[in-house]
């Protein structure tokens, strides 16, 4: 014991470790919202959508030129975090209409191409929208300090999101379990072709799953601003991580993205306390061990 | 004028060419069963029609409305309910939400007034399971399963694609029998089949296809009497 409290002095610090729990939690909720809308798009349209963390980015800058034109009101940020969403999953459908449509037939290395050069081609609008310059969003007032968590400093605004987090989750499992449009999602997993032979019109699902996919980014990119310095190189950081957490979890599959994010959010915010160096390490090492025990994920299934 | 009426289809898998300038028609109210070997199109025939693999050129028409170039959904939407072979249910839905998919929704078409009332009525055992997920269903109660669930798109016309096939006989003779009853409400089937004993009772008229091409065609009664052709189409 007294060799790990030397190696690990916080072990011993119950507050400590208590905030870094809710720390932990306030990245999975992050995580979990981009990967859920991937995990999904992957699931119904069988597309990885690599430039799902340009949507995530998208959603911050817009976060950014909306507390910029929005009048000072103490609902103003409120009034941004819910069309800056809005924003994205317009333009995640304009994609979807006018590009993806085209290639859901073809081969899987042509996606893949297809939103790489999304990713490209969104971060040059970006850079010309909004130019190279790292940008900022103020937290909103009530939430700009930090609050005393037995005895630690916790920032505020993670508290919004730590109780936003259920109420996404408990919403997104009620919209996949207890609606038809659910039903259909899922089922849309399964077999695509027989849900259309039953007269389900399966293009219009793709386009309402690729919006609401691109929505939840947005909003995780919106939610996210003013956390952190919003900058050119976050898309690819938020795929990345997205991405680790939709193949650990399983893709196409919503209770493996929600666990996978609470795991992966924890073990960042552990990480850091205990192996500072090799945090990222760890992470792509417990992916590999995943891939190599079960391929297709803690929650998912198998290809037939 | 026939109900379904499909003309000199020509139906090509990739590069190979399945079906031969097809023919067939079915009357309202009528069922007509599709006999063949393995791989002499009858799949491939319900497959053309729903629209899952259209064909190349030819005509399919139903009640003189053309089905050429619409997607499945639409043909589906039209009236024409397809049971695949497979089965193919979503075995991570529970029963009731593999109806709840598949309900009508749309107001287009004309329906025999299904409802997931109706349809326990028809398949009582279903009833018992609705909160099972399907994929944990025996292999009857997924036939079952595919037949009630295209029921719910309130079809007029029926597509079944070898709907005894891998059913123990006891599950066999109780699904004929379901079918009698469904026939008896007047709606439309085109059956393919290899069991000739299990749609000797139902059928009405036969068409017999041999490497894609039809052999036959006559009444169940003809067809069941005459031997020499069972023995030369089908080599029982």
């Amino acid at each position: 014991m007294d060799f790990v409290t030397s190696l690990f002095p916080w072990i011993t610090n119950g507050p400590l470790i208590v905030v870094q729990v809710m720390s932990g939690l306030s990245v999975a909720m992050f995580l979990f919202l981009v990967s859920v809308g991937m995990s999904l798009i992957f699931g119904v349209t069988r597309i990885v959508n690599l430039a799902h963390g340009s949507f995530y980015m998208v959603g911050a800058y817009l976060m950014v030129t909306l507390a910029e034109m929005l009048p000072d009101h103490p609902l103003a940020f409120w009034l941004a975090l819910l069309v800056a969403p809005l924003g994205v999953g317009l333009l995640g459908g304009v994609i979807e209409v006018t590009l993806l449509r085209r290639i859901y037939h073809r081969e899987p290395l042509l996606q893949l191409i297809l939103t790489f050069g999304l990713i490209l081609v969104i971060g040059t609008l970006v850079l010309l929208v909004w130019g190279p310059d790292n940008k900022s969003v103020a937290r909103p007032e009530a939430l700009a300090g930090s609050v005393k968590i037995l005895g630690q400093p916790f920032p505020s605004y993670y508290l919004l999101v730590l109780a936003l987090a259920p109420i996404v989750a408990v919403g997104l499992w009620v919209i996949f379990y207890r609606t038809r449009w659910g039903m259909l999602i899922r089922a849309a997993t399964v077999d695509r072709e027989m849900l259309g032979a039953l007269g389900v019109d399966v293009a219009t699902l793709y386009t309402q799953v690729f919006v609401f996919g691109s929505l939840l980014a947005g909003f995780g990119g919106a939610l996210s601003a003013p956390t952190v310095a919003v900058a050119l190189g976050m898309d690819g950081d938020v795929l990345t991580t997205a991405f680790v957490v939709v193949v650990i979890g399983g893709l196409g599959s919503f209770a493996g993205s929600f666990v996978s994010a609470l795991l992966v959010g924890e073990l960042q915010s552990f990480g850091i306390l205990v192996f500072p160096a090799v945090s990222i390490v760890l992470l792509f090492a417990i992916m590999a061990v995943v891939l190599i025990v079960r391929p297709w994920g803690l929650l998912g299934h198998p290809e037939e | 004028m026939a109900y379904l009426e499909v003309h000199g289809i020509e139906t090509f898998y990739g590069d190979s060419h399945i079906l031969f300038d097809l023919s067939l028609e079915v009357a309202e109210g009528e069922v007509v069963c599709l006999l063949g070997r393995n791989g002499a199109g009858k799949t491939t025939t319900l497959k053309s029609i729903i629209g899952l693999v259209p064909p190349r050129s030819g005509r399919i028409t139903l009640h003189g409305q053309s089905l050429t170039g619409l997607a499945p959904f639409r043909v589906a939407r039209l009236g024409i309910g397809y049971v695949p072979e497979e089965r193919r249910i979503f075995g991570n839905l529970t029963v009731h939400e593999n109806l709840e998919v598949a309900r009508r929704t749309w107001s287009d078409g004309a329906g025999g007034g299904w409802t997931a009332e109706r349809v326990f009525e028809l398949f009582p055992h279903l009833a018992s399971l609705r909160g099972r997920p399907a994929g944990r269903l025996s292999g009857g109660e997924q036939q079952m399963l595919t037949i009630a669930r295209t029921l719910m798109g309130d079809p007029s016309l029926l597509l079944l694609d070898e709907p005894s096939e891998g059913l123990a006989p006891l599950v066999v003779e109780m699904l004929a029998a379901q079918l009698a009853r469904l026939k008896s409400t007047g709606l439309t089937m085109l059956v393919a089949e290899q069991n000739i004993h299990f749609v000797s009772e139902l059928g009405d008229r036969v068409y017999i296809l041999e490497k894609g091409m039809v052999r036959y065609r006559g009444t169940m009664r003809e067809f069941v009497g005459n031997e020499e052709i069972r023995r030369a189409h089908l080599a029982v």
